[in-house]
């Protein structure tokens, strides 16, 4: 079984978001970097369904496209689980819009796929976590021919290709798909590993691969203009207390909201 | 006469709450573009025969001219594939001058697989739309025609990103939340109803719901008046139980954080925050919650905020409307006695 995985470097961001000063980018000075949730997970989902299928010997194929410095969340899926490496060299300098990224991502895809074969399954988040735009998978699935659903929170491979659950308010949907195909999977749908020693070794011998098949893509329609926080609540703290004598004062609270 | 389009995402019939966000956003777009308003319902002959004039009041009562309902067997029930490419012909078809819907994930979901078909751009989860033409300051596009101007969201609330979109058919998402849904004054006052029937291949049905499961009856976090939340300062999934009696006592819901799923101690289901769920309760009950900017996105559409905090620097204390700064598992179990001690006093 092959499967593709492709996450997004997003700065990790505390409390505040400060934007930087052109209001281009977040200020990231003052930040680490991570891969969105959703995508950490699709990386242990690959890995989970590839090592019952394939033990030791499977493939779990990482991607992601953006500046150098994305090597660091694929050193880190190598440390999860990933067994090989590409990193779509992104100009920084470019509007890096959905349409842009998923047609570098699909020739990337393509390229990929030329050299070692097809991929059963691709996954993606949900949505990214900086951008949340909610489309790059689906244009990359379709650009394929290849279906895909999102919001996918089980996987089970069968025969002929993979069971999947997505969420709903009272519970879940199940979908068919048959491989090749792609899901855009939510967190939840397991809990990711930590790096083990043998993972840590893993990550360190990780050969990337750079692809630079992003020079081609052209820009879609939608182009920013700038990042501006939206407009804090102004809010005062009403202390009730400082200990578990507060709780009259809390009870009285529920009761004045009618929630009591 | 083109006009602005907007699928109304439902499930077997009943559309989400986003929808008619949806329709009051496209209603004031299509006022703002002298278009009329047409609404978009996807589904088969016997979806249509027990909630078609339902859905089609509901349309009319927003404002809706026209409601256009696409008639295929393989839109019995949601389908991404059969969703998109019925829109797609739909588009093609009718011409709109926009389409729009719901940044649900049913509305997010079909627009992604129309843009994705027509290769045209799609802005996700718009919160303010001007139109090109409306501003006099727009800037031009290449081609010579004017940009629309677009305020959406990034980072699931916390960021806004002002963007351009310059496309021949602008297609769009309206942020859940971000409008309250309201009826037009006195309803539409003729709303025709058309029916399409969009030629869907076999290969739509891949990906069509196959079955469904419910696990949970009655109110759901995103619906509960009341969300008692626990986060790392609860310390195990045992001392969730002073919680669970909380919500218990006041017909609540369990919510936590993200560091409570990481630790295995909760279902992700209860997770609250930007990949959790969005709540809105009358009162959110955080404890042992800092209140990092991820989870306050989930939060922050409460209309009230109790922080139970050891630490009266910690985020959430400063935006949360209440705070007891003190250890939950003192706090909690004396707001559940005072409650039980209350509810037995007979009432004087
Ligand atoms: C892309 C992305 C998406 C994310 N999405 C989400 C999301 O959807 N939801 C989410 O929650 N997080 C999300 N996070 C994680 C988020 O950044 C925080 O790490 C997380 O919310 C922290 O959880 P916490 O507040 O429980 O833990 P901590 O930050 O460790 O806070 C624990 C709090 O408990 C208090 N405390 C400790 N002991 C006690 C006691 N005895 N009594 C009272 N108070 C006590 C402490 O003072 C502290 O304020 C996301 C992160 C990223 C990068
Ligand atoms: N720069 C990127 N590199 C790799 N994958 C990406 C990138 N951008 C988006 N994706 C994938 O596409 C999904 C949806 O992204 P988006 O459409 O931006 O919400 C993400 O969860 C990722 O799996």
């Amino acid at each position: 079984m092959r499967i593709l995985v492709c996450v997004k470097r997003v700065p990790a961001v505390g409390s505040r978001i400060n934007v930087t000063a052109d209001a281009q980018q977040v200020d990231t000075a003052h930040l680490g970097f991570t891969t969105s949730p959703h995508e950490e997970c699709a990386v242990e989902e690959a890995a989970q369904i590839a090592e019952r299928l394939d033990g030791d010997d499977h493939t779990v194929v990482v991607l992601t496209l953006g500046p150098e410095e994305s090597a660091e969340q694929l050193r880190y899926a190598a440390s999860v689980g990933g067994t090989e490496f590409a990193l779509v060299l992104a100009d920084s300098g470019l509007d890096w819009d959905p349409q842009r990224t998923a047609a570098a991502i699909t020739s990337a895809v393509r390229e990929l796929e030329a050299a070692g074969g097809q991929f059963d399954l691709i996954l993606f988040g949900n949505e990214s976590a900086d951008g949340g735009n909610f489309q790059v998978g689906i244009r990359v699935a379709h650009a394929l021919g290849r279906p895909i659903v999102n919001g996918i929170k089980g996987i089970d491979p069968h025969e002929r290709g993979f069971t999947a659950r997505r969420e709903t308010d009272a519970g879940y949907e199940v979908y068919e798909l048959e491989a090749p195909c792609a899901l855009g999977v939510k967190e939840g749908i397991n809990l990711p590993r930590y790096p083990t020693m043998k993972g840590r070794l893993a990550s360190r011998k990780a050969q990337i691969q750079l692809l630079d098949c992003a020079a081609d893509a052209d820009a879609g329609g939608q182009s920013r203009v700038r990042l501006h926080r939206p407009p804090e609540r102004a809010s005062t703290t009403v202390q009730l207390g400082a200990s578990a004598a507060a709780a009259p004062a809390v009870v009285d609270l529920l009761d004045e909201l009618g929630v009591l | 006469m083109s006009g602005v389009a907007v699928l109304i995402d439902h499930d077997r019939g009943v559309p989400s709450g986003g929808a008619l966000e949806a329709l009051t956003a496209a209603r004031s777009l299509a006022a703002d573009l002298n278009a009329e308003l047409d609404a978009v319902i996807l589904g088969d002959g016997d979806l249509f025969d027990a909630h078609g004039a339902d859905l089609v009041a509901t349309c009319a009562a927003y404002g809706a001219a026209a409601v256009h309902c696409g008639r295929h067997s393989f839109l019995a029930d949601y389908g991404p594939d059969a969703w998109g490419a019925a829109l797609a012909m739909f588009v093609e078809a009718a011409g709109p001058v926009a389409v729009m819907a719901a940044g649900t994930d049913r509305g997010a979901e079909a627009m992604a697989q129309l843009a994705a078909r027509r290769d045209l751009p799609l802005v996700a989860n718009c919160v303010n739309v001007s139109p090109a033409g409306s501003l006099t300051d727009a800037p031009s596009d290449p081609a010579g025609g004017e940009a629309w101007r677009i305020t959406r969201i990034q980072w699931g609330g916390s960021l806004l990103e002002d963007v351009t979109l310059t496309s021949t058919l602008p297609l769009l998402t309206i942020a859940q939340h971000s409008i309250e849904a309201e009826p037009c004054e006195g309803g539409s006052v003729h709303t025709t109803v058309a029916d399409f029937k969009p030629d869907l291949g076999p290969e739509v049905q891949q990906t069509l719901v196959r079955d469904r499961v419910t696990l949970t009856e009655g109110i759901t976090l995103s619906t509960a008046p009341v969300v008692v939340s626990g986060g790392r300062g609860v310390g195990s999934a045992d001392g969730f139980a002073p919680l669970e009696e909380l919500a218990e006592l006041l017909g609540g819901r369990v919510g936590c954080s993200r560091a409570v799923t990481n630790n295995g101690w909760r279902s992700h289901a209860d997770q609250v925050g930007q990949t959790g769920t969005r709540i809105a309760p009358e009162i959110y009950i955080a404890c042992g919650i800092s209140g990092a900017i991820q989870h306050w996105v989930g939060a922050m559409g409460s209309k009230n905020i109790l922080a139970i905090n050891i630490d009266p620097e910690a985020n959430m204390v400063t935006k949360a409307g209440y705070a007891v700064i003190a250890d939950l598992h003192e706090v909690v179990p004396a707001i559940c006695d005072e409650i039980r001690r209350r509810r037995d006093r007979p009432p004087s």
